[in-house]
């Protein structure tokens, strides 16, 4: 993740926001999802910018999951994520996501 | 996950759901957005 | 109204391993962290490799993309045996060449080589007249004397020092050594693109009436950082004469803007001959290094990339741009990936009746994977094909079980540097033209976007396309 955006999710998940704070991705592919995800829960993995060994533990799900989908606007939906539903490898991508959700640790 | 009043920051990516779309998308669930980015590798 | 077609192309990389040191991602993490300098070092990649190396092959044209796709990855791991830096439409030179070039590029004495790097220069930039008096070295005492004297950083040639590199003035960022350094390299590999188009075309330098830049670099001082104009900078050393040029900034998708602004042009008469060219990105040279290292490949972006098209009259052996099939993102169009893709892709098919599935080939960002993925940022060119498919679907155009068939037939490997605007659809245009003339090929779509974002002056993203078919007398053996 961009170091300028680790620092930035990193001040947000100190300050006043931090209760009700939610991630979440848009990745088109489960390498990077994956690396995201880990970013934003375990720490930065590639131990190159702020969020390096800093775990912040937050709550973080992708766009294509359907916990998350539920509530958003169905036609919306369709037109910012239907493309992507179709092409990405869904599954994937959110077993990954989800691995780090749920805390998992170095290998699924 | 109810994203009502859920505070949401959103990291999208240019080739798959940018920052704009998933600020829409967590809006019309009843969230608001603290923070939204587009990355682009290259 | 004329027919405007790309009549040449020609692509060159520039090997620069020495360069990588002074990218932008890599200078700034050798600075907090200098022992990165021994790594960087050792991860590098002798000329040899990256001559045979398939996507640099493919680049210059001695692969096609469909010979790419047939070669097992890593690619790394199966060099193409007995590969030359010699293509159809494309060369690899040396960093000594490219010394050279930046020598003759420089009429303000920014650089300085030594004796050694100019005669080696002299000796590997073959094909090449222009200014090869200027290519002139130091001794190693002057190089010394203009390093003590002056700011800016010292250069390197396999691993010794080389040269130096001089800021111009002290009190302004623009005119810093590392903004020169860049700005010199991409004018000197722009140039020798542009030197090379020429080769084997029947149109002349003293032709051309008009050049566009298509490069994201910024050339100017404190008071107009973007000035721009490296266009009319490049054409003075080709011997251009009778061209003006301007740049076209657009962030990756410039190359396209230029090349539908070069073919409007030539259409509506105003100018017969247009070049478009892009010089390297040397701020993006290394900018993934750390992940490489990480995985223990070596460094990929080890090449300055350029280009350059003419754009003039159908000659009967050109690619025809259609102007009625272009592809624009307005502003009112939203963000997301069908809307880009609506305006892009389906609005001018439509227009002109024709189907996502009337185009034979896509040229979409053509970013070479083995160089994106170790850092996790995956397979730019696969991701966008399968968003087509994707699209195709919701178009009821194909079925969902013949997506991957539409990727691989329509679509085609990554193989450019990543090197911002050069990636952006157009490394496709060599093999388009050579497929043309074998007959195999009526229909390629180059569909390019950019990142405007990146600026922090709009959220905005920006597209544009065109479409290519042969020349009548090229769809006359088509047939």
């Amino acid at each position: 993740m961009d170091l300028d955006d680790q620092a930035n999710v990193n001040r947000l998940a100190e300050g006043a926001d931090a209760e009700e704070m939610v991630v979440i991705l848009g990745q088109p592919d489960p390498n990077s999802a994956g690396l995201f995800a880990e970013t934003v829960t375990r720490g930065d993995p590639t131990w190159a910018g702020p969020l390096a060994g800093v775990p912040l533990g937050l709550p973080v799900y992708h766009i294509l999951e359907p916990e998350i989908r539920e509530h958003m606007d169905a036609d919306l939906y369709q037109e910012h994520v239907g493309l992507m539903e179709l092409s990405a490898e869904v599954d994937e991508i959110i077993k990954w996501v989800k691995f780090y959700r749920e805390g998992g640790g170095d290998t699924l | 996950m109810n994203l009502k009043e859920k505070k949401v920051v959103a990291i999208g990516e240019r080739e798959g759901v940018n920052g704009p779309s998933l600020r829409l998308l967590a809006e019309s669930a009843g969230a608001s957005v603290v923070f939204s980015v587009t990355q682009c590798f290259v | 109204m004329v027919d405007p077609a790309i009549l040449n192309t020609s692509y060159v990389l520039a090997h620069a391993p020495d360069f990588v040191r002074y990218g932008s991602k890599p200078t700034r993490e050798i600075e907090t962290d200098p022992s990165l300098l021994t790594q960087v070092g050792e991860a590098l990649r002798p000329w040899d490799e990256v001559v045979a190396y398939p996507p640099n092959q493919t680049f210059i044209g001695n692969l096609t993309p469909d010979d790419l796709a047939a070669i097992a990855r890593p690619w790394l791991e199966n060099l193409v045996t007995d590969a030359k830096p010699d293509g159809p439409f494309g060369r690899i030179v040396s960093q000594a060449a490219l010394y050279g070039l930046m020598k003759l590029c420089d009429d303000f004495d920014l650089l300085t080589i030594t004796d050694a790097v100019a005669e080696q220069a002299r000796a590997e930039l073959t094909r090449f007249e222009h200014r090869r008096d200027q290519i002139v070295g130091v001794s190693a005492d002057e190089l010394a004397t203009v390093i003590e004297e002056n700011d800016g950083f010292e250069l390197f040639h396999q691993g010794e020092l080389a040269g130096f590199i001089r800021s111009a003035h002290e009190r302004d960022a623009s005119l810093d050594a590392h903004v020169l350094f860049e700005n010199l390299a991409c004018k000197a590999t722009a140039v020798l693109a542009v030197s090379d188009v020429f080769e084997n075309s029947s149109v002349n330098p003293e032709e051309i009436d008009y050049m566009l830049n298509t490069g994201e670099e910024a050339v100017g001082d404190r008071y107009q950082r973007g000035g721009g104009s490296l266009s009319k900078a490049v054409g003075e050393v080709v011997g251009c004469v009778s061209a003006t040029g301007s740049d076209i900034k657009a962030f990756c998708a410039a190359p396209v803007h230029a090349l539908i602004a070069a073919a409007a042009m030539v259409a509506s008469g105003l100018h017969k001959y247009v070049v478009v060219l892009g010089g390297g990105s040397q701020a993006k040279m290394g900018m993934k290094f750390r992940a490489h290292l990480r995985n223990g490949v070596p460094i990929m972006e080890d090449c300055l990339a350029s280009m350059a098209f003419i754009v003039g009259p159908d000659n009967g052996d050109a690619m025809r741009i259609r102007l009625d099939l272009t592809g624009k993102h307005p502003i009112g169009a939203g963000s997301s990936a069908q809307a880009v893709y609506q305006a892009l892709v389906a609005d001018p098919l439509e227009r002109a009746g024709l189907k996502m599935t009337d185009v034979d080939r896509y040229a979409v960002e053509m970013h070479n994977p083995e160089i994106t993925e170790p850092g996790d940022s995956g397979d730019v060119p696969k991701t966008n094909y399968r968003t087509l498919a994707a699209m195709a679907v919701l178009r009821g155009e194909i079925e969902r079980d013949e997506m991957d068939e539409f990727v691989t037939r329509r679509g085609m490997p990554g193989f450019s540097p990543t090197q911002g605007h050069i990636p952006a659809g157009v490394p496709y245009l060599g093999h388009a033209h050579e497929s043309m003339r074998r007959g195999e090929l009526k229909r390629a779509m180059v569909v390019a976007k950019g990142s405007l974002f990146l600026g922090r002056m709009t959220q905005l993203v920006d597209g544009v396309s065109f479409v290519v078919e042969p020349s009548q007398e090229l769809t006359g053996s088509n047939e």
